[in-house]
């Protein structure tokens, strides 16, 4: 470790291993929807033949761009509904006096510990005799179970690093604390909100059981869970380029968000401890 | 503490808090206690003690729990909780060490920093769901795994290799946030720690064990603490790369399911709740023997100001 070289070598293989086992899955995943059906099975590590043949086949039955609509809903509506009223209590965790703070901010946290499974029981039955199964708010009110702790926890932590100073001042100069939190904190929260917002969406997005339980009709499927129940068409028993290449759609979107906004979801993870 | 009297019309913490409240209620509150007792209730058609068939719930008091855990079904439940136990040590041992592996090769870097922890997000930005199809993919008997490995072994079947399978892809997915959260520890450590150390004599493994990890503990406590709640509630990763009823990766959430599936509700409640049981003795022990502190890690983070970032 004395002689630099010798660690400018060992950190640039550490580095390279770490890319390599980030990306080789998902490599592989990208590179088997570019193969034509009949060399599926082909181990290349570069297709043979390149296709687009598994995307026509995604798109082409089962209803898969009503299911990634689906999923924009959900994911977008939890988001919308998350960040509105997570603000509002996080603005008061952060910043306001109380008695009773910690425990309300405990009790938030410990809402995430209780397992989806033991929400979905009761739910479903309510839902089921309301006659909300097959509805989109069946599947974005049980996802507020975990993504509004979830951003509440973030945006507490991102209002505390703001300078309480800031907004003294401005109550100092005559803002009322509304004023201040309108026209100093929000402003200035902004990188903050949208990092929740990012991290929420995705996690939403990427929910699976509940919108698995709540939906049985094809046309309110979410996209993960369209994908994981595809029959296929192309006549295996497992339509593995078609998964693959439906799989690449969800997520090659998603990968393009984080590595515009990566910094920022770093900076939000680290926030707040975020699976 | 207040330097400044209060505006006339305050924003008022009640106001504030309680839609949020009020939504927890809704979703998390209601649940738990509907759940439970909906655990004492069997549901569909019995017969009841005088040979009348006899449909809708009826209360079953700690029967549905009885039959967790004796009778011809508790094979099923103490197979599940051993799965549950199993797949959360094992991925969580596997995460802490590779995502402090990870934190310090990103930690030493200085060119191509950005590229690392962009690709290091991508296993994190892939859904469950999707990952879980993925690794079917590669576990496939003729796919890339073990065809990289030069063996034939059936990968999804049954079995302890299916037990494999989902650690490896749990761990792919979930150690780079382990990572991430790590590296946000070791950049809060001031380089004078390590200088002083060095010139004290310590070598860099007893710089690693004596500085670098009691730093980094509490960030690290954290994240282990979130990864097992999330490991202990596992489901769609064996439910989509293995399956819902095999019995080598079945998890307490997936038996619940299958029961709620199955429409018998009180039993899949009760399964719930023993599983919420589970989940609150880890969590509170944890935080009990190694003292993470979760709330105090928000007012640490809040103290470190906007340096976490990077």
């Amino acid at each position: 470790m004395s002689r630099p070289w010798a660690r400018r070598v060992l950190s640039c293989s550490g580095c390279v291993l770490v890319v390599a086992y980030c990306l080789a899955p998902f490599y592989w995943m990208t590179i088997s929807a570019f193969r034509r059906p009949q060399d599926q099975f082909d181990n290349s590590i570069v297709p043979t033949r390149w296709s687009w043949e598994n995307f026509s086949a995604v798109f082409s039955g089962e209803g898969f761009g009503r299911a990634l609509l689906n999923s924009l809903v959900v994911a977008g509506a939890t988001t919308a509904l998350t960040l509105l009223i997570g603000t509002c209590a996080a603005y008061a965790l952060a910043r306001l006096r109380f008695r009773g703070r910690n425990a309300v901010l405990g009790l938030i946290v410990a809402a995430t510990m209780f397992p989806g499974i033991s929400q979905l029981v009761p739910l479903l039955k309510l839902f089921t005799e309301i006659g909300w199964i097959n509805t989109y708010q069946a599947m974005v009110l049980p996802s507020l179970g975990f993504a509004l702790p979830l951003s509440v926890w973030l945006l507490t932590a991102f209002f505390r690093q703001l300078p309480e100073e800031l907004e003294q001042a401005a109550m100092v100069d005559g803002c009322t604390r509304a004023q201040a939190f309108r026209k100093i904190i929000v402003p200035l929260a902004a990188p903050g909100v949208f990092t929740t917002a990012i991290v929420t969406f995705i996690a939403t997005w990427n929910e699976f059981l509940i919108a698995l339980s709540m939906v049985n009709d094809k046309d309110m499927r979410t996209a993960t869970v369209a994908i994981s129940t595809f029959t296929g068409v192309s006549g295996f028993d497992q339509p593995f380029g078609t998964q693959m290449a439906a799989g690449a759609v969800v997520t090659v979107p998603l990968v393009a968000v984080v590595l515009v906004f990566q910094r920022r979801i770093v900076a939000g993870l680290t926030a707040g401890g975020v699976k | 503490m207040r330097r400044i009297a209060r505006p006339a019309l305050p924003l008022s913490p009640t106001l504030l808090l309680s839609p949020t409240l009020l939504v927890l209620a809704l979703v998390v509150g209601y649940p738990a206690v509907a759940g439970f007792r909906e655990s004492l209730y069997a549901g569909g058609e019995g017969l009841d003690a005088d040979g009348f068939v006899v449909g809708g719930d009826r209360f079953a008091g700690a029967r549905n729990y009885t039959a967790i855990f004796h009778g011809d079904r508790a094979g099923a439940f103490w197979n599940a909780f051993g799965n549950t136990t199993f797949f959360t040590f094992t991925t969580v041992a596997l995460e802490t060490v590779i995502g402090v592996a990870m934190a310090l090769v990103m930690h030493r870097m200085f060119r191509g920093r950005a590229v690392v922890r962009a690709s290091v997000l991508v296993p994190w930005a892939v859904p469950t769901a999707i990952s879980g199809l993925l690794w079917r993919w590669i576990f496939q008997a003729d796919g890339a795994a073990n065809a990289v490995l030069g063996r034939e072994i059936l990968w999804t079947a049954d079995g302890f290799p299916a037990k494999v399978a989902v650690v490896a892809a749990e761990v792919w997915k979930t150690s780079p946030f382990i990572g991430l959260l790590v590296l946000a520890g070791l950049q809060m450590i001031p380089a004078e720690v390590h200088e002083a150390a060095r010139v004290d004599g310590a070598g860099p493994l007893q710089r690693f064990a004596r500085i670098t990890l009691p730093l980094v503990r509490p960030a690290l406590l954290v994240a282990v603490l979130f990864r097992m709640l999330d490991v202990l509630r596992m489901f769609d990763l064996p439910t989509v790369l293995v399956g819902a009823d095999q019995g080598s990766v079945q998890t307490l959430t997936m038996v619940a399911w299958t029961e709620a599936s199955d429409l018998r509700y009180g039993s899949a409640a009760a399964y719930a709740t023993v599983l919420f049981g589970y989940v609150a003795l880890i969590a509170s022990l944890f935080v009990k023997l190694l003292g993470a502190d979760i709330i105090g890690e928000a007012h640490r983070h809040s103290r470190r100001g906007k340096g976490t970032a990077e």
